[in-house]
C-alpha cells in the first residue's frame, strides 16, 4: 500500500507520506509535527495517531520508542459544548 | 563556536531578525532555542493580525507587517501555506466611551492609510449574522486585517534564514552570558560556548532573565494568558470578532475551528502556563453571550502562553546600555503580529542603516525619563 494512502491521524487526514517528508526535513520532534501537520489537533487530541507517530519517530531516529516523547497532554479529555460549561458555571444545581 | 550575533528565542521574532540579518549578508548568525520552533508565545498565539491600533506607532508597525504577509509565502520562497487570510477584524464598542475612543482610532489609523471604518451595529450584523448587537452600541471593521498561521509562517522564515546560512540550536538553553569590562565575550549555552560580541534578546516571556544575566534591567514581565479551540464547523464567521470591554477575541480559522482567547484581569506575573478551569467558564460565558450559536461547539482543547508586558504595551526594540546586547522584547501579546518590522527594523538598526519607520521612541530609554509615555489601550 502506498504512503499516500495510508492515513496516520484520522482527525485531520494525515498520512504517512507526509511524516516521512517532515521527518525526513529535520522535524523528528513529535511537537513540531504537531504544529507543522496538525497531527493529534483533532476532535480526539492524539489518542489514535500519537502511538502510531511514535513508533515512526523511533524508527527513524533508531532509538526505542519509549524515548520519544508524545506531545503534551492538554485539557479537556472529551469535546464539551460551550452551552454546557457556561450553563455549569451560571447555575450548577 | 563562534558566532557574529547569537540571537535568543526561535519564535517569530527571532527568525525574523536572523533572516532580514542575513538577507542583508551578515555571516556566523546562531539561533539559540530552548525548545523547540515556536515553543512559546508564538505558536501559543490566537492567529490574528490587525491594523486597528490606537497608537500612531503600532498602526504603523501593523500596516507595514500586514503588507509583508501578504508577499510573505514568495518573498520567503516557501512551499508550505501561510494561511494568510484577509477578512477583516470586527472590533465591536460595547460602552460610550469606547463608542468614541473608536471614533478617533478610525481618523488615526485612516491618516496612516488603514482601511478601517466606523459601522452601525446593523453593518456589523450584516458582516457577522451571529453576532448578538444587544450587547453593543457600534463597531469598527477593517477589512485588511485576518488571519496568519503562526507555526507555518515562523517556518517560513526559518526555513528562509536556515538557507542564507543562519544555524539554529534546539533543545539548547542559553546559561549565561560573559560581560568583560562593558563588552560580551561569550554566551554559555547547555551545550556550548559561543564566542560573540553581540547578543540579541528575542527570548519573549524570558526577556526579562536575559536582560538580567548581563545586568540590563528591562521593564517587563511575562504574564499568562489562555485560548481554547473548537472542533472545526464549516463556515460561518469570516472576520475576527473582538471586543475589549467584553474582554474576547474570537475567530473562525481556516481549518473549521473557532479559536477564542480573554485576559484575566486578575492574573499576576508569572511563567505559569497551565490551564485553568475558570478561563473555561469566563470564556464560555462571554462567547455565548457576544456570538449565542458558538455555544453549540464543543471545546477540544485549551492551552496557554505568556505575554511579555511592557509598561506602555507597546514594544521594546533597540540597543540597550551594553555595547551589542539589542531587545526586541515586550510586545503585549502582539510579536507575532509585528514580527516582519521587528526584524527589518532590527537589522536596520545594528547594521546602522536608515530606518523605514522611525523607531526611537521604541527605544528601551523611554522609561528612563518621566515624561509621557503613551499607552496602547486596545488590547485584550
Amino acid at each position: 500500500m502506498s504512503k499516500k494512502d495510508i492515513i496516520i491521524c484520522r482527525c485531520e487526514d494525515v498520512t504517512l507520506e507526509e511524516i516521512h517528508q517532515l521527518l525526513e526535513q529535520g522535524y523528528t520532534n513529535i511537537e513540531e509535527l504537531k504544529r507543522l501537520l496538525r497531527v493529534g489537533m483533532g476532535p480526539c487530541q492524539g489518542t489514535t495517531c500519537m502511538q502510531l507517530i511514535q513508533r515512526e519517530v523511533s524508527k527513524f531516529l533508531n532509538i526505542p520508542i519509549e524515548e520519544v516523547k508524545t506531545q503534551k497532554v492538554r485539557p479537556l479529555t472529551m469535546g464539551v459544548k460551550l452551552n454546557a460549561i457556561k450553563e455549569g458555571a451560571c447555575d450548577e444545581s | 563556536m563562534k558566532a557574529s550575533y547569537v540571537i535568543i528565542g526561535a519564535g517569530i521574532s527571532g527568525c525574523s531578525i536572523a533572516y532580514n540579518l542575513a538577507k542583508k549578508g551578515v555571516k556566523d548568525i546562531i539561533v539559540v532555542e530552548k525548545h523547540y520552533l515556536t515553543a512559546g508565545a508564538t505558536g501559543r498565539c490566537g492567529a490574528g493580525v490587525r491594523q486597528q491600533w490606537g497608537t500612531e506607532m503600532n498602526c504603523r508597525l501593523a500596516k507595514a507587517s500586514i503588507d509583508f504577509f501578504s508577499i510573505a509565502k514568495d518573498e520567503l520562497g516557501y512551499q508550505g501555506d501561510i494561511e494568510f487570510k484577509q477578512e477583516g477584524y470586527l472590533i465591536v464598542a460595547v460602552n460610550e466611551e469606547e463608542d468614541k475612543q473608536f471614533a478617533k482610532n478610525v481618523i488615526l489609523q485612516n491618516s496612516l492609510g488603514i482601511p478601517s471604518r466606523k459601522i452601525t451595529k446593523e453593518d456589523a450584523k450584516e458582516i457577522v449574522p451571529h453576532l448578538n448587537t444587544d450587547v453593543i452600541l457600534s463597531a469598527t471593521f477593517c477589512p485588511t486585517d485576518g488571519h496568519l498561521n503562526p507555526f507555518t509562517m515562523t517556518d517560513a522564515y526559518y526555513q528562509a534564514a536556515k538557507r542564507l546560512g543562519v544555524t539554529f540550536l534546539f533543545r539548547e538553553e542559553v546559561k549565561s552570558i560573559v560581560v568583560k569590562n562593558d563588552k560580551i565575550e561569550k554566551v554559555i549555552t547547555t551545550n556550548h560556548e559561543i564566542h560573540t560580541s553581540n547578543v540579541i534578546n528575542a527570548a519573549g516571556g524570558y526577556a526579562k532573565e536575559i536582560g538580567d544575566m548581563v545586568n540590563v534591567a528591562i521593564p517587563v514581565y511575562a504574564e499568562r494568558h489562555e485560548i481554547l479551540v473548537t472542533e472545526p464547523v464549516e463556515k460561518i464567521q469570516g472576520p475576527m470578532v473582538m471586543s475589549f470591554g467584553m474582554n474576547i477575541y474570537c475567530q473562525q480559522v481556516p481549518h473549521g475551528s473557532f479559536l477564542m482567547g480573554r485576559s484575566n484581569p486578575f492574573e499576576k506575573p508569572s511563567h505559569n502556563i497551565e490551564s485553568s478551569w475558570q478561563f473555561l467558564d469566563e470564556m464560555a460565558k462571554t462567547v455565548c453571550t457576544l456570538l449565542p450559536p458558538i455555544g453549540n461547539l464543543r471545546v477540544i482543547r485549551q492551552w496557554a502562553g505568556s505575554y511579555n508586558m511592557s509598561p506602555d504595551r507597546q514594544p521594546i526594540i533597540g540597543t540597550t546600555d551594553l555595547p551589542g546586547f539589542y531587545v526586541a522584547c515586550g510586545f503585549s501579546g502582539h510579536g507575532f503580529m509585528f514580527a516582519p518590522m521587528t526584524g527589518l527594523l532590527l537589522s536596520e538598526i545594528i547594521l546602522g542603516e536608515p530606518l523605514t519607520i522611525d523607531i526611537t521612541d521604541l527605544h528601551i530609554d523611554r522609561f528612563k525619563t518621566a515624561r509621557d509615555i503613551v499607552i496602547e489601550k486596545s488590547v485584550v
